[in-house]
């Protein structure tokens, strides 16, 4: 605790750049898998390679890939782009599966009610399957949050500031209050974003009372 | 494009392959350990997660550790553990373990768990003990999500096998770190993309072995690819 307190305004200034590190992927990541979740649900020529792609992207390691991504893109090594690119590839990998699942569950006699009562396509997409969707999507969301939340502390390692600073600086220097500091605020980082995910899922879908895991 | 092929280069020069620390002995040394760990983690898991779903009792226990497992986050734990236990192996085995564990344990319990109500009680109603129900009904159906859980733990291990050499002297990390630290990117490229395709490998490995069983399991059905993974 005396490390703590000594340590209070390095350790808020690392939980703002991990906050800044996880949240972007956790967004676009967001953005970019739902239309093609829905594609991958949708057309049968598009969901074999769309699955079996982002399957594999998820076999990769999270330590090799932030090295790789700059090598292709020229992102500097220890920039948070890197970070974030790796970490936006990782969600995508789950979430496209994860959406592709959610349209999938929305049952085919309802898209055509929707079709017949004179909803175009692109209404159909927001106003009847979307809202359908969002449970199972919520939940996949939900997984991408925690591990995202997880895998930022990896960049710690190649020099990229976040809470796994705390892990990196507290070994080399033997500090165990500093690990124990980071481990505990890593998890309550991940506890709190999935509890915002929770309760955007209750405003958002209030016909729906639960949201499980 | 060119540090890519300063990183293949690298990786093809024969004279990083030879020696004790050579990417040969490497390759070697990280798939060894992944193995052992992963053969730690059936040998604790399979059993428990077998007897749970079973039994039907501890299912919130199975709950628990897999969703917890998830935000843990795994530096924390190799380096808490390489503070306390020292340089050596015994603290990434460890922290790898607490990875691979819960996927393991979800895997054979889910696996068992899914078998259907119907089947069990026909096999006790022929006169199974329960002991042929486990081994001959309930283990061989389960066979392809069990399998899904060794497969995740695997590929958890492999990769954070690499994050390991953050803390001890082992497997593909160590050309990696050692990049890292000498600012040598072709060597710290080079290794990353090796630990890229082994995880690759690993993976459609154990996408063949998991078709099979389940090819075996429902002979009948199309094989679908029971997964679930957790951040490495």
């Amino acid at each position: 605790m005396t490390w703590l307190s000594q340590n209070l305004h390095i350790v808020w200034g690392l939980l703002a750049d991990h906050l800044l590190l996880s949240v972007p992927p956790i967004l676009l990541s967001l953005v970019i898998s739902v239309p093609l979740g829905r594609l991958a649900a949708g057309s049968r020529r598009w969901r074999t390679p769309l699955l079996t792609g982002t399957g594999l992207l998820y076999a990769i390691p999270s330590l090799p890939l932030f090295i790789i991504i700059p090598a292709i893109t020229g992102f500097a090594l220890r920039s948070p782009a890197t970070i974030i690119t790796a970490l936006t590839l990782y969600g995508c990998a789950l979430l496209v599966r994860g959406a592709a699942d959610a349209f999938a569950s929305v049952p085919e006699d309802v898209r055509l009610a929707a079709e017949a009562t004179g909803h175009s396509r692109w209404a159909s997409f927001w106003r009847v399957e979307l809202p359908l969707a969002g449970p199972v999507l919520l939940s996949s969301l939900r997984v991408v949050v925690v591990s995202t939340v997880s895998l930022v502390t990896v960049g710690a390692v190649i020099g990229t500031a976040s809470l796994g600073t705390l892990f990196t600086d507290g070994f080399q220097r033997g500090i165990e209050a500093s690990i124990l500091t980071g481990i505990v605020l890593t998890v309550v980082v991940a506890v709190v974003l999935d509890a915002l995910c929770v309760l955007a899922g209750r405003a958002a879908m209030p016909w729906r009372r639960t949201v499980s895991a | 494009m060119n540090l890519v092929l300063d990183a293949l280069a690298w990786l093809l020069d024969s004279a990083n392959w030879d020696g004790r620390g050579g990417i040969g002995a490497r390759i070697l040394e990280h798939l060894g350990f992944s193995a052992a760990v992963v053969a730690a983690a059936c040998a604790i898991g399979i059993p428990a997660g077998v007897a749970i779903g079973h039994s039907g009792r501890g299912r919130s226990l199975v709950i628990v550790l897999t969703s917890g497992a998830r935000a843990l986050p795994t530096l924390g734990l190799l380096t808490i553990l390489g503070l306390a236990l020292g340089i050596g192996l015994d603290a990434p085995f460890l922290a790898l373990l607490v990875l691979a564990l819960p996927p393991v344990l979800a895997g054979a319990y889910a696996g068992v768990e899914s078998v259907a109500r119907e089947t069990v009680g026909a096999s006790r109603a022929i006169g199974m003990t329960e002991w042929q129900l486990v081994r001959g009904v309930e283990l061989p159906l389960a066979a392809p999500v069990l399998l899904g859980g060794v497969r995740s733990a695997a590929l958890q291990v492999i990769s954070t096998a690499t994050l390991a050499a953050y803390v001890a002297d082992t497997g593909l990390g160590r050309p990696l770190f050692e990049g890292l630290k000498t600012q040598r990117y072709d060597m710290m490229l080079g290794a990353s993309l090796l630990v890229a395709l082994l995880a690759l490998v690993v993976e459609l490995g154990f996408q063949l072995v998991q078709s099979a069983a389940a090819r075996r399991a429902e002979p009948h059905r199309a094989p679908s690819g029971a997964r679930e993974r957790i951040s490495a």
